[in-house]
């Protein structure tokens, strides 16, 4: 598995089956709603907001477009400060380092903090596999994992479910994996929170090697920073003796005080706090305090396929705030597993099509059209992604991908005859008388009319895919040519 | 190749006639206030976090202490700490299973900051290793007021990188069940910020 749940459909057929689960549909509104509100609140009281989203923008920029030096320099300052820097070029490379360290210490287990990129590599099937279990200790992460569920959002992996679907979770399946839920456990959320810290506090205490990832890697100053809320990021960040942090590349920042903005912008964005609870920084090891084999594997897995995409390029930017998923129309309705990935929503449907390539499959081709492209995403983006404007970059991409098909997509025939027709002035004469005619037959048969009171076409047959979901106004009886000649351009005066 | 020549090659091709200068704007700042004004925000939004937070002088801080913490607790502080908590036990260098048996810690801070209602700890003297403040499960903070600063930039200004640095704006806390937001889950679940007069 690699950034992409396996055997998935493309978005309109798994979108389908999301729209029909009510539960989901239910639970999804609530927390999304809740979110939205939260964090127009705090935003609300920054009032240099957009100011800080450019500065923002501009430290993420202006480390992707100088990435090499950057990468170097975050090398050079991890060693300096006693890590040990491994690179890894897609996700099997990333497992096996992971595992050949975790194995060189001899446990079958370590503990994992919320990461996206180890979740986009299948860190934890791969380690499954050599016999080594990872536990994730973030609460959602937990929930997920032991309802044998995937992710659905960026920040709230388990926001599908709601406090009584958690309860059976936790009762039915804590007691096989470790300590078991109280037999009093009810559905409360400070009861279940106190379930999970009992369940993971005897994994942490006696736990050798953790793995996270990092939300900023300084390369100045050699720095990672995780940016947390529970408290499972610290004791996974200092009670091992053994942290392996698996950092995409797209994760350096330049300096030290381009942290500011970030740190600023993420958490209102984000679960919109003013601050979270818990931020870790750290440079390396340090004697006497947390872990004294410190391990950072830099990670590409598409990222550079990305970064040659003039337009796409700025996708990377993103630091995973989820902001733009929560005020998303289709992921509000449809939910995350639709989209197919560890990266859901509107940051998904470009990101995947951007580090997979598009045309690497129907599913990845699929996304750059899960959405209605209202731009919602890019007013609430922090770091001012255009996830509108690179949507329909990547849409341009998958029609040039089919170009050359032998069996033309009926959009492309229609482009086609389209073309044809228009570009000679006879046959566009003709094609308006006909479509004066069509019009005329088409109103009467359309049942709407749209605001300002012109007809629809109805249902058109051959073209159900397009009209079964849009109003199509019906052609017009007179076409603007055939008005021009009859009143010559309006001076017959004639307004009929 | 080495998967590090690679990688660095793969950014050099797609890189190529993309211009390396990145400007970035001076990040903007919120106005200068009051001294006195600003503890008082950073008071308030530290309580907005449903920290407990109290404010004395240094003559009533042992006193305070004394009061906030859970009555019968075992109590660990860290080296340096300037404050005597009877009773309390001077961390040198306790497992974290020997922690787990602690009920509170005192520690001193870096910084505070108040836009955000955040308190830093270096792990300096006086703030302790980083896993004594993450174990128990009441934290007593006692932060000066003259260490309290406007807004985010003015602690990256003042805070060391080298040092492993940790931010706490109120208790562990979790939104994980339907966004409903839970204080409470792996770091203290009670975080007490004492706010002393310099």
């Amino acid at each position: 598995m690699s950034g992409t749940f396996v055997g998935m459909p493309a978005f309109p057929e798994a979108a389908r089956a999301a729209l029909g689960d009510t539960q989901l549909r239910h639970n999804l509104a609530h927390a999304t709603a809740t979110i939205r509100d939260r964090r127009a609140r705090v935003v609300a009281e920054v009032p240099a907001w957009e100011e800080l989203r450019l500065v923002g923008a501009a430290v993420k920029e202006s480390a992707l477009v100088d990435l090499e030096r950057h990468l170097l320099r975050l090398e050079e300052t991890l060693t300096a400060n006693g890590a040990v820097v491994h690179w890894a070029g897609d996700a099997a490379e990333a497992n096996a380092i992971v595992a050949r360290i975790a194995r060189g210490h001899g446990v079958d287990e370590v503990v994992k903090v919320k990461s996206m990129a180890t979740q986009e590599i299948g860190l934890n099937e791969a380690l499954a596999e050599q016999g080594i279990a990872a536990w994730e200790t973030d609460l959602a992460e937990l929930i997920v994992q032991l309802g044998n569920d995937l992710p659905s959002h960026i920040l709230v992996p388990a926001i599908h479910r709601n406090r009584a679907e958690i309860r059976e979770i936790f009762r039915d399946r804590m007691g096989e994996v470790g300590r078991a839920a109280p037999e009093d456990l009810s559905d409360e959320p400070a009861m279940l929170a106190g379930a999970a810290r009992l369940h993971l506090r005897e994994k942490f205490l006696r736990a050798k090697v953790a793995v996270s990832g990092a939300n900023f890697a300084v390369a100045e100053t050699g720095t990672l920073v995780v940016v947390e809320s529970e408290g499972n990021g610290r004791m996974c960040l200092t009670l091992p003796e053994v942290l392996i942090s698996v950092v995409g590349i797209e994760k350096v920042v330049p300096t030290w005080a381009g942290l500011d903005p970030l740190l600023r912008l993420l958490p209102r964005s984000s679960t919109g706090e003013r601050m979270n609870p818990y931020t870790s920084t750290w440079s390396g090891v340090t004697p006497g305090d947390g872990p004294q084999e410190v391990h950072v594997v830099l990670l590409d897995n598409g990222r550079t396929r990305a970064l040659a995409d003039d337009v796409g390029r700025q996708a990377l930017r993103c630091i995973r705030c989820s902001a733009c998923l929560n005020v998303c129309p289709v992921y509000e309705r449809v939910g995350g597993h639709a989209y197919g990935s560890v990266y859901p929503g509107p940051i998904g449907a470009i990101l995947n099509p951007l580090m997979r390539g598009v045309g690497s499959d129907a599913q990845v081709d699929s996304l750059p059209y899960a959405s209605s492209l209202c731009g919602a995403c890019f007013e609430v983006c922090p770091v001012r992604i255009d996830i509108p404007q690179v949507l329909v970059h990547l849409r341009s991409r998958v029609v040039d991908g089919h170009r050359g098909d032998p069996v033309p997509k009926a959009e492309a025939v229609a482009m086609r005859a389209t073309a044809w027709a228009f570009t000679d002035a006879r046959r566009l004469a003709l094609a308006e008388r006909a479509s004066s005619m069509a019009g005329r037959v088409l109103s009467r048969l359309g049942r709407s009319t749209l605001p300002g009171g012109r007809a629809t076409a109805g249902r058109l047959p051959g073209a159900s895919a397009w009209t079964n979901a849009r109003d199509l106004p019906a052609p017009p009886r007179e076409s603007f040519r055939a008005w021009w000649r009859r009143t010559d351009g309006g001076r017959g005066q004639d307004r009929s | 190749m080495s998967a590090r020549e690679e990688i660095l090659g793969r950014v050099r091709a797609a890189l190529a006639g993309v211009d390396p200068s990145g400007p970035v704007p001076p990040a903007p700042r919120v106005p200068v206030t009051d001294p006195a004004d600003l503890v008082n925000l950073f008071a308030d939004r530290v309580a907005d976090y449903r920290a407990v937070v109290e404010r004395c002088t240094a003559v009533e801080l042992p006193e305070r202490l004394a009061a906030a913490l859970p009555p019968g607790a075992r109590v660990v502080i860290a080296p340096g700490l300037g404050v005597t908590v009877p009773g309390a036990v001077v961390d040198d260098g306790l497992t974290a299973l020997e922690l787990d048996q602690f009920g509170a810690v005192v520690t001193a801070a870096r910084v505070g900051i108040a836009e955000t209602g955040t308190i830093v700890l270096d792990h300096g003297p006086g703030q302790g290793r980083r896993v004594i403040s993450l174990i128990p499960d009441h934290h007593v903070c006692l932060v000066r007021t003259d260490q309290v600063v406007a807004d985010v930039p003015d602690a990256i200004e003042l805070l060391d990188p080298a040092r492993p640095l940790t931010w706490i704006s109120g208790p562990s806390a979790t939104s994980d069940i339907e966004l409903d937001r839970v204080e409470g889950v792996h770091g203290p679940r009670v975080l007490d910020v004492i706010v002393v007069e310099a």
